[in-house]
């Protein structure tokens, strides 16, 4: 006999299942008056510092359709790369920026939006630099275990090719399902980040 | 100073594919997912006061109805948020949501046809206090037919979205009850492939917190990723 470790398993999951908006954002499907707002809609108010910028996308399924009943939520640093958490240990974030953010895809079309800032680069445990980036979380009916990846901007080409995470994707072509393009509007810069969750182009996941 | 969040142990969920969970099929990723240590990026986390709470958000029987209260057998729901070293987690965000006491829930997509209760919302939440517990009341939820097979039904379950101190700690999952026979019948419970971890969301039936004449008491506990201890870290080679 050894002496036993007496650690805990993990609580299994469960697929959030089509409803997971009833929980997570009860305003948006017409149960009112239980709470006033829903949580996660807003990053970004007046005083907080950095560029603005718009992330926008669609998650679609092995067949190119659609996922209509998704949830998304970002998690990222502030304009100088400190997260607004009290696990952060470097420094204190933007008391103006909330970092977290959480909307349903459209139940149309499956696109979704955030309005947030573009984050600082954060380091790695060993001190090198990350490229910037915003972690994404994606539940759905039929997703057993919510998905992790990242979203990488591509205006930031030489920050992304010394990153850690994406130098361990071999394969290019992969590697550009996380580094989302840029485009203008209205003077502000919106990435373009679609999550395919099976198939071609199958945007790359994570266990982190 | 601490380290990176333990690896999760993907044969104890669920995996990603599981055909008799037919909406799997298409929202499965068919590559190997991407391993990396925790970065900051995952060990932090948005955090929640108990100042986003209202007086009635951990009572889903009054918080829909104003003056009227919810149809059903009335339970209170209890327990705690631990993570994998068994420490408590305080200031956990759970957010809870279910079908009514008939089963059918306040959605425009819903196609079941069991009555709603006009006093049911179907939605929650609370945060742990510092030893990790939390509670809150409402009443049992139905089953439910569902299209999948073309019989198949849910047995009675709340589903529970928490949130740790970390990103990495982000979890979704269901709570089952005591006794249920049909839990053993369902394809979404069946995705998970170890009897042993079914039961870690089967919630006890506990008569010493039942509430006399009030409410039925089920003890739910719920463990979140653990998290190294030591400082001790390698660099991965190549990188
Ligand atoms: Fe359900």
């Amino acid at each position: 006999m050894v002496q036993p470790l007496h650690y805990l398993k993990e609580s299994p999951s469960q697929t959030a299942g089509p409803y997971v908006h009833i929980g997570t954002n009860p305003n948006w499907v017409e149960i009112t008056g239980v709470w006033t707002a829903d949580l996660g809609l807003v990053l970004v108010g007046p005083d907080t510092k950095g560029e603005r910028i718009v992330i926008e996308g669609r998650v679609t399924d092995g067949a190119g359709a659609p996922v209509r009943d998704a949830l998304i939520e970002i998690w990222q640093a502030d304009a100088a790369g400190l997260h607004p958490s009290p696990e952060e240990t470097r420094g204190a974030a933007d008391p103006a920026f909330a970092g977290w953010g959480r909307q349903p895809v459209s139940d149309t079309d499956g696109t979704y939006r955030f309005e947030t800032i573009r984050p600082g680069a954060v380091p790695m445990r060993d001190g090198r630099l990350q490229a910037p980036h915003i972690t994404v979380w994606i539940v759905a009916r039929g997703i057993n275990l919510g998905l992790h990846t990242r979203l990488y901007f591509a205006d930031e080409a030489a920050a992304n090719a010394r990153d850690p995470l994406l130098l361990r994707i071999p394969e290019p072509e992969r590697r550009e399902t996380l580094i989302a393009p840029r485009h203008e509007r209205e003077g502000r810069a919106v990435f373009t980040f679609d999550i395919r969750l099976q198939g071609e182009r199958e945007t790359v996941f994570l266990d982190i | 100073m601490s380290g990176s969040y333990f690896q999760r142990d993907r044969d104890w969920h669920p995996p990603a594919l599981t055909p008799t969970y037919k909406t799997s099929v298409l929202r499965s990723p068919r590559h190997a997912l991407l391993s990396m240590p925790t970065t900051p990026s995952e060990e932090t986390g948005p955090v929640f006061g108990h100042d986003i709470l209202g007086p009635l958000d951990n009572d889903l029987i009054r918080n829909f109805g104003g003056d009227g209260e919810a149809i059903g057998q009335r339970i209170v729901v209890y327990g705690r948020v631990l993570d994998e070293t068994g420490r408590p987690v305080p200031g956990a965000l759970l957010e809870f949501w279910q079908a009514n006491a008939g089963g059918r829930y306040r959605h425009k997509k819903e196609g079941y046809r069991a009555a709603l209760d006009p006093n049911f919302g179907g939605c929650g939440r609370a945060i742990t206090d510092a030893e990790g517990a939390y509670a809150f009341r409402t009443v049992k939820p139905g089953a439910y037919p569902w299209p999948n097979g073309v019989n198949d039904w849910r047995p009675a379950h709340i589903h529970f979205s928490v949130f740790g101190h970390a990103f990495a700690q982000r979890l979704v999952t269901q709570m089952y009850f005591e006794g249920d026979p049909m839990i053993w019948q369902c394809p979404i419970v069946k995705t998970i492939p170890d009897r042993a971890a079914i039961e870690r969301l089967v919630a006890a039936l506990d008569r010493n917190a039942t509430i006399p004449m009030d409410s039925l008491a089920y003890k739910f506990d719920i463990v979140l990723r653990g998290r190294r201890s030591t400082p001790f870290e390698n660099r991965m080679e190549g990188n």
